[in-house]
C-alpha cells in the first residue's frame, strides 16, 4: 500500500447526512483515520435515502450512504447521555479534527462546545457545519439543500438564460449545494490543520452552507455592482454558447463567440460558404445574427452524433463537450482511462462501482482501503479495545442506550 | 501581529481565467503569499471582459472579475516565450512551496517548467496541475472551461426543468473546480509539513464535477438507471419547489420532510380545505400529487411576500427560504451581521464591495488584505526584494520585454 497524503491524520466525524460527511469523506479517502459516530437504532439519515440497490430500502443499502461513507469507521454513540459524552470526549482527546453539524448551540449545551473541548486537547480544530453558521438573525433557521441553495442567491439565477421569467427559479443537481458545503469546510480544515503543525494549536471553524454556495457565484452577484441590475436567470442576448442536438438527439456545446473559437468551428465545419459571409465575421455580428447563425449550425450537426462532433471540434483546438447524462458520461473511454470508477466490496451490499477521484496524486495516491460501515461496525475496535472498555460492559452500555 | 493559517507559505501561480486562480485566492484568504505570474503579450481573459456576459472592460486593470478571483495576490509580468523570462520564472519557483498552473496540457513542458524540470530546482515542490480532462487519457488535449466543465461531468443534463433543456450553470462550475484543487493542494502542504517530500497533483475539472453527483452515479452503477432533469423536486420528499410570492418576480423556496412539518405548514396556511384531501394525506400522497400540491400552495403564497413568509413559516418550524437576488444578499441582515461583504480598495476601480472568505477561524482568521494586482504591480518588489535583482538590471529587463 502505498503512502497517503493524509495517513496518521486522526478524525471525529459526528455527522448527518451529505455536507459533513462529504467533508469527512474527502479527508478519509486521502488516509485520515475517520471515526464516523451515528445515533445508535437508526443510524445518519442518508441511510434512510436512496438510491437503494434494487430498490431494496435498507440501511446498508442506500448509495448515497455508501459513496459518503467509504473509508470510514463507525461507531454509534448517545450524545444525550452523560456516559455517551465521556467516551465522546475521550475520542475527540487523542484527535486531529472533530467535525459536527449539529445546530448551533446544542453542543454547548451539553458541554461539548468549542471551549470545553478544548481544555481537553488544545490542537483539536472542530470544524462545524450548519445552514446558515453560529451567529446571525438565521442562525436557528430550518434549512433543507433546496433552501440553502436558493438562500444563497445560485437559485435565483438558474436555469440560466431561461427563455422568461414565467417560470420558478430553480437550485442545482441533486444534493449538490452540499457537497459544495462539505468542499468548502474541508478547505478551510486543511488550513487548520496546517497551522495546527506549526503552533501545536486548534481552532473553531464556522462554515455556513449558504455562505459555500454564495461563493461560488460571487462573480455573478458583484454584477449588481457593477452593471447596477441583478444578475437573473431571463433571456439573455449574449449566448456564445450554442446547446444543439447531434443526430442522435445528444446535445453538444459549441463555441462561437471569440474569434479564435470561431475559426476553429469553421474549419471543422469543413469552411462551408456560410461562414465567409460577411455578418458572422466578428464576435459582434455572429452575435445579431445569432438566430441565424444558429439554424446553420443545426444543420451542419444533425449530420453527427454529439460524440463525433466532440471530438472532430476538439481537433481543431477548439472547446466543445457533449452534454452527458451520467449513463453517457460513465461510459465514456475518458472515464475507463482515468480509472474513475472503482470496485469496492461491502459486506452487505456487495461488489458495486464507485466514483472515486478528480485528482490524481504522483506520490499518495487515492484508495479505497475499506467500505462504508454498518451501523456501530466497530463499537468493539474502537469502543472496547481502544477504549478500554470490555465485551460485557459494551452489551451493558448498548442496553442503556449508550451505543 | 494576526495570524494567518498559511503563513510563510509561498506560490508561484501560473494560472489564469477563473478555475486556476480561484483556487489560489482561497490559499491567499488563508495567508499565502501568492506571486502571479503574467504577461502584457498574454493577457488573462477576465482582465480583457466576461465570458458570461459578453461585457469588455477598459484597459487591463478595471475587471470586477479579475478582481474578484485575484484579491491578495502579488503581480508580476514576465515573458515566457523569452528564455531569459523563463529563468526568472524559475528564481520565482525556487523561492517557492507551490506551482499552479492551468495551461494546455504540455505547455508548461515545452517552457522548460514542468514537474520533472521544477524538481531540480526544489525537489520539494509541490505543482498542481489543472486541466478540463487531467494530463492522461484519450482527452488530454481537450479543451474547455465551465459550461463544458458542466455538460460533460453529467451536471448540466440534470439541471432544469423535466420538461426543459439541459442547463449549463453559471461559472460556477469553474469555481467548484478551484474548491476542489484548493483542498488537494492542502493535502499536498501537509503531507510535505510530515514528511518532506512534494508531489506532481494532475486535476480534472470536469471529473472535479462528476464526484459531487457521486450518488446518482451510484444509481447507475447499482440499478443501472440515469434519472433526468425535476426543476426543484426531490426524488422523496414534498412539498419541495419554489413558490411565488407577491411582487415581481420573488420566490420563496418551501420543504417538508415529515408530517408535523406539513401540518405546521397547514397550520400557517389557514388550515386550508384541500390541506385534508386524502391527496396530501401523508408524505407518499404528497409526493405523487406534489404538481397539484405545488399548484394549491402558490395559490396562497402569492398573496404575500417572500420575507413575511420566511418569518411566519420558520417561526412555525418549516424550512422556507426566499431565492434572493444579488441586491438582497448585499442588504440582508444576517449576512451583514455575519460580516459577509466588506469593501476593498482597488488603485483604479475605487471602492469594490467583494464577499469575505466564507469560513470564520476563530484563532487565524482568513481575510481579504488587498485588491487584485494591477498588471505587473509589484516587479519590483518581486525581482527587486525577493529576488535581490539591481535596480538597473530590473529597468534593462523590462526595456526588452521580458519583464513585460
Amino acid at each position: 500500500m502505498s503512502e497517503r497524503a493524509l495517513d496518521g491524520v486522526k478524525v471525529v466525524e459526528k455527522c448527518s447526512f451529505v455536507a459533513g460527511p462529504y467533508c469527512g469523506k474527502l479527508l478519509a479517502d486521502l488516509g485520515a483515520e475517520v471515526i464516523k459516530i451515528e445515533s445508535p437504532g437508526t443510524g445518519d439519515e442518508a441511510r434512510k435515502r436512496g438510491p437503494f440497490l434494487h430498490d431494496n430500502p435498507h440501511p446498508d443499502l442506500s448509495g448515497l450512504f455508501l459513496y459518503l461513507n467509504t473509508n470510514k469507521l463507525g461507531i454509534t454513540l448517545n450524545l444525550s447521555s452523560s456516559t455517551g459524552r465521556s467516551i465522546f470526549k475521550r475520542l475527540i482527546a487523542d484527535a486531529d479534527i472533530l467535525i459536527e453539524d449539529n445546530p448551533p448551540g446544542r453542543m454547548e449545551k451539553l458541554g461539548l462546545g468549542y471551549e470545553s473541548l478544548k481544555e481537553i486537547n488544545p490542537r483539536l480544530v472542530i470544524t462545524s457545519i450548519t445552514p446558515f453558521g453560529q451567529t446571525g438573525p438565521y442562525r436557528d433557521y430550518k434549512a433543507y439543500h433546496l433552501n440553502t441553495f436558493h438562500a444563497s442567491g445560485s437559485g435565483y439565477l438558474m436555469p440560466i438564460g431561461s427563455p422568461t421569467f414565467d417560470r420558478e427559479p430553480i437550485k442545482g443537481p441533486g444534493l449538490m449545494g452540499d457537497y459544495d458545503a462539505g468542499l468548502s469546510a474541508a478547505v478551510a480544515t486543511m488550513g487548520a490543520l496546517y497551522w495546527c503543525g506549526v503552533s501545536g494549536r486548534g481552532q473553531h471553524i464556522d462554515v455556513s452552507k449558504q455562505e459555500a454556495q454564495m461563493a461560488l457565484d460571487k462573480i455573478e452577484f458583484a454584477r449588481f455592482h457593477s452593471e447596477g441590475k441583478n444578475p437573473t436567470r431571463g433571456p439573455s442576448a449574449w449566448r456564445p454558447h450554442r446547446m444543439i442536438q447531434g443526430k442522435d438527439g445528444v446535445y453538444i456545446l459549441l463555441e462561437a463567440g471569440r474569434d479564435g473559437q470561431w475559426q476553429g468551428l469553421v474549419k471543422a465545419m469543413g469552411n462551408p460558404e456560410w461562414a465567409k459571409d460577411e455578418k458572422f465575421s466578428t464576435e459582434q455580428g455572429r452575435r445579431e445574427h445569432g438566430d441565424e447563425l444558429r439554424e446553420h449550425l443545426v444543420a451542419w450537426a444533425s449530420n453527427y452524433t454529439a460524440d463525433e462532433l466532440f471530438h472532430m471540434v476538439q481537433a481543431l483546438g477548439t472547446p466543445s463537450a457533449p452534454i452527458n447524462s451520467v449513463e453517457k458520461l460513465l461510459n465514456s473511454p475518458h472515464i475507463e482511462a482515468r480509472q474513475f470508477l472503482v470496485e469496492i466490496d461491502h459486506p452487505v451490499a456487495g461488489k458495486i462501482k464507485y466514483p472515486s477521484r478528480p485528482y490524481h496524486f504522483s506520490h499518495t495516491p487515492w484508495s479505497a482501503e475499506r467500505p462504508a460501515p454498518l451501523l456501530g461496525q466497530h463499537n468493539e475496535e474502537v469502543i472496547g479495545r481502544r477504549l478500554g472498555y470490555t465485551d460485557e460492559e459494551l452489551v451493558k452500555l448498548k442496553e442503556a442506550g449508550v451505543i | 501581529m494576526n495570524k494567518s493559517a498559511l503563513a510563510g507559505i509561498r506560490v508561484a501561480d501560473f494560472t489564469w481565467v477563473w478555475a486556476g486562480p480561484y483556487a489560489i485566492m482561497l490559499l491567499a484568504y488563508m495567508g499565502a503569499e501568492v506571486i502571479k505570474i503574467e504577461s502584457a503579450k498574454r493577457i488573462d481573459s477576465s482582465r480583457m471582459g466576461s465570458i458570461t456576459t459578453g461585457q469588455s472592460f477598459t484597459g487591463w486593470d478595471s475587471s470586477s472579475i479579475f478582481n474578484n478571483v485575484n484579491l491578495n495576490k502579488l503581480g508580476v509580468t514576465l515573458d515566457l516565450s523569452h528564455p531569459k523570462g523563463v529563468e526568472l520564472a524559475r528564481k520565482i519557483v525556487a523561492i517557492s512551496d507551490v506551482v499552479a498552473q492551468n495551461m494546455r496540457p504540455g505547455v508548461m513542458d515545452r517552457l522548460g517548467l514542468g514537474y520533472e524540470d521544477l524538481i531540480k530546482i526544489r525537489p520539494d515542490i509541490i505543482m498542481l496541475s489543472s486541466s478540463a480532462y487531467g494530463i492522461t487519457g484519450p482527452f488530454r488535449e481537450y479543451t474547455g472551461y465551465a459550461p463544458h466543465f458542466a455538460a460533460f461531468s453529467g451536471l448540466a443534463y440534470m439541471t432544469g426543468y423535466a420538461d426543459g433543456e439541459p442547463n449549463l450553470f453559471t461559472g460556477s462550475t469553474d469555481i467548484r473546480s478551484a474548491t476542489t484543487t484548493a483542498f488537494a493542494i492542502l493535502a499536498a502542504l501537509y503531507y510535505r509539513q510530515r514528511t518532506g517530500r512534494g508531489q506532481h497533483i494532475d486535476l480534472s475539472s470536469t471529473e472535479a464535477l462528476s464526484v459531487l453527483i457521486g450518488d446518482i452515479i451510484m444509481d447507475y452503477t447499482m440499478n443501472q438507471r440515469t434519472p433526468s432533469r425535476s426543476g426543484n423536486q426531490d426524488t422523496a420528499v414534498a412539498p419541495h419547489n419554489c413558490y411565488r410570492c407577491r411582487g415581481e418576480d420573488k420566490w420563496i423556496s418551501i420543504a417538508v420532510a415529515t408530517d408535523e412539518e406539513w401540518a405546521a405548514l397547514c397550520q400557517v396556511m389557514g388550515n386550508p380545505e384541500w390541506a385534508k384531501d386524502e391527496r396530501f394525506s401523508d408524505s407518499y400522497h404528497r409526493w405523487q400529487n406534489q404538481e397539484q400540491l405545488d399548484r394549491l400552495i402558490e395559490g396562497w403564497t402569492v398573496n404575500y411576500g417572500h420575507y413575511e413568509l420566511m418569518e411566519r413559516l420558520q417561526a412555525a418550524g418549516v424550512a422556507a427560504m426566499p431565492s434572493f437576488t444579488a441586491e438582497e444578499l448585499f442588504s440582508d441582515p444576517h449576512l451583514r451581521e455575519r460580516e459577509v461583504f466588506t469593501e476593498v480598495e482597488h488603485s483604479v476601480m475605487g471602492k469594490q464591495v467583494v464577499m469575505n472568505p466564507p469560513w470564520k477561524l476563530s484563532e487565524t482568521p482568513a481575510r481579504i488584505e488587498r485588491a487584485g494586482p494591477l498588471l505587473g504591480e509589484h516587479n519590483e518588489y518581486v525581482f527587486g526584494e525577493l529576488l535581490g535583482m539591481p535596480r538597473a538590471e530590473l529597468a534593462r529587463l523590462k526595456e526588452e520585454k521580458v519583464i513585460y
